[in-house]
C-alpha cells in the first residue's frame, strides 16, 4: 500500500525562480531564505518519496476566469510549465502518475469532493518553484507528481475548513492505494503578503508565527477563521495558507514539525517553510 | 462565514469584480504569450481595440495606474502580466499603490521582519 512519508509546506514567490537561475544562494538578501532548504534535502534523501502530491494555486497560467474550478486534480502524463508573462525561467516538465491521479479523483468524488479533472494542465511557478527548491538541479525531477489546484483567484474561495478536509480526504485516498509507494505531500504559497490595493506590502509576523506553531499539532486552529478574516490577518495573497492546511490535512490527526524556517522579506512576502511528519497519538 | 467584509485598502475579487473586469483581465491573460506582448508594445491602441474594454479600463491602462485598474475590475494576477510588459515588478506595483518610493516600500517590508 502507498504510504505518506510527510509533508513539506513552502512559499513559492516568483523572485525565487530568478534567484535560483542567478545562483544567488549566498547573496546576503537570499541566504536566510535558501539556508532553510538543505535540511529539507537531507530529509527527502532519508524518506525517498516516489510521488509528490502538490497542493498549489494557479495564478493565471492554466486557468482563466472563463472556467475557474474550485478544486482541480491533474490526471496528465506530464505537467508542462510555460511563459507567465513576466520573465521567470520556464522549468522542465514534471512527470505525472495517471493511475494514482485517477485513484485520488475516484476517492475524492466518492467523499463528495466534486473535483475538476485535467488531462492537460499547465503548471505555474506555484508548482515549479517548490519543485526546484526541494530537488535542485533542473530537469531531472526524481518524483512523479499529482497536482491539486485550489482556486485563490476569484471569490468565493473554499473555506479553510474545507481545504483541510480536502487534504484529509487526499490522505485517505493515498493510503488506500494498492501500489507500494512513498508519497510526500507538498503545500505551496504564503505566508502573509498582499500585492494589491493601498494595503500592498501588508505582512503579519505574529499571525504567521502562531499559524506555524499550531499547524502540526492543532491544524484546526486556523480553520475557525473565514476566508475574509484570513485575508484581513494575512493579506490578499496570504490566503495561500489554504495549501498548507490541505497538505497538513493529508497527514492525519497527529503530526509534528521536523524542520521549519521563516524569513521576512522575500520580495513582498513573509517566506515560510515547514517539514512535518505523522506520528502515533 | 465570509460574508461582505470591508478590509481597508483591499478589494476582494468577487463575482461583481469578475463581471466588471472580464474584458480587461482577458486581455491581460493574453500577455502570457510573447507574441501578444510584442503586438501590444507595437500598437497599444490596436491591441486594446480587439477587446471590449470600457473607457475607464482603457484610461487606467493608458495611465498605468494600478489602483484604477483594480477599480475597473482588474485582478492582480492578470494585471501582473501587464506590469511585466512595462518591466515593473511587484515592489514597483506596491510602491505605486501606496504612494511610496520603491526604496521606502522595500524598507517597510524589511522593517516588518523585525
Amino acid at each position: 500500500m502507498a504510504r505518506i512519508v510527510g509533508a513539506v509546506t513552502t512559499s513559492h514567490i516568483p523572485a525565487i525562480g530568478k534567484a535560483i537561475a542567478r545562483n544567488l544562494h549566498e547573496d546576503p538578501y537570499w541566504k536566510p531564505f535558501f539556508d532553510g532548504y538543505p535540511p529539507v534535502h537531507r530529509w527527502l534523501a532519508k524518506v525517498r518519496p516516489d510521488v509528490a502530491v502538490i497542493f498549489y494555486n494557479d495564478h493565471g497560467l492554466n486557468f482563466f476566469l472563463d472556467q475557474m474550478p474550485t478544486f482541480a486534480v491533474g490526471a496528465a502524463p506530464e505537467y508542462r510549465n510555460a511563459d507567465e508573462g513576466w520573465g521567470i525561467p520556464t522549468l522542465a516538465p514534471a512527470p505525472g502518475d495517471q493511475r494514482l491521479s485517477w485513484h485520488v479523483i475516484e476517492q475524492l468524488v466518492s467523499e463528495d469532493f466534486d473535483v475538476t479533472t485535467c488531462q492537460e494542465m499547465l503548471v505555474d511557478h506555484a508548482f515549479t518553484i517548490p519543485m526546484a527548491l526541494l530537488w535542485p538541479g533542473e530537469g531531472a525531477w526524481p518524483v512523479r507528481t499529482v497536482p491539486i489546484c485550489i482556486n485563490t483567484v476569484q471569490h468565493p474561495l473554499p473555506s479553510a475548513a474545507r481545504c483541510y478536509k480536502l487534504g484529509q480526504a487526499v490522505g485517505r485516498a493515498v493510503e488506500s492505494y494498492d501500489e507500494d509507494l512513498r508519497v510526500v505531500v507538498i503545500g505551496t504559497g504564503g505566508l502573509s503578503h498582499q500585492l494589491d490595493g493601498e494595503r500592498a506590502g501588508f505582512i503579519n509576523r505574529a499571525f504567521d508565527t502562531q499559524f506555524m506553531e499550531k499547524l502540526p499539532g492543532d491544524p484546526q486552529w486556523a480553520t475557525r477563521y473565514s476566508v475574509a478574516e484570513l485575508i484581513e490577518l494575512t493579506g490578499t495573497q496570504g490566503i495561500e495558507l489554504l495549501m498548507w492546511l490541505a497538505a497538513r490535512g493529508a497527514l492525519g490527526r497527529h503530526a509534528s514539525a521536523v524542520h521549519s524556517n521563516y524569513h521576512i522579506p522575500i520580495s513582498n512576502t513573509a517566506a515560510g517553510l515547514m517539514v512535518m511528519e505523522s506520528r502515533a497519538a | 462565514m465570509s460574508g461582505p467584509r470591508n478590509i481597508p485598502g483591499t478589494t476582494l475579487f468577487d463575482g461583481a469584480q469578475a463581471i466588471k473586469g472580464y474584458a480587461l483581465n482577458k486581455m491581460c491573460y493574453s500577455f502570457n504569450s510573447a507574441v501578444n506582448r510584442e503586438e501590444f508594445k507595437r500598437d497599444e491602441d490596436a491591441y486594446c481595440a480587439r477587446y471590449d474594454l470600457t473607457a475607464e479600463q482603457r484610461e487606467a491602462l493608458r495611465r498605468r495606474n494600478v489602483l484604477d485598474l483594480i477599480a475597473a475590475g482588474g485582478n492582480v494576477y492578470y494585471l501582473a502580466k501587464f506590469a511585466g510588459i512595462l518591466g515593473l515588478d511587484v515592489q514597483d506595483l506596491g510602491a505605486q499603490q501606496t504612494g511610496m518610493t520603491k526604496e521606502a516600500f522595500k524598507a517597510r517590508l524589511v522593517a516588518a521582519g523585525r
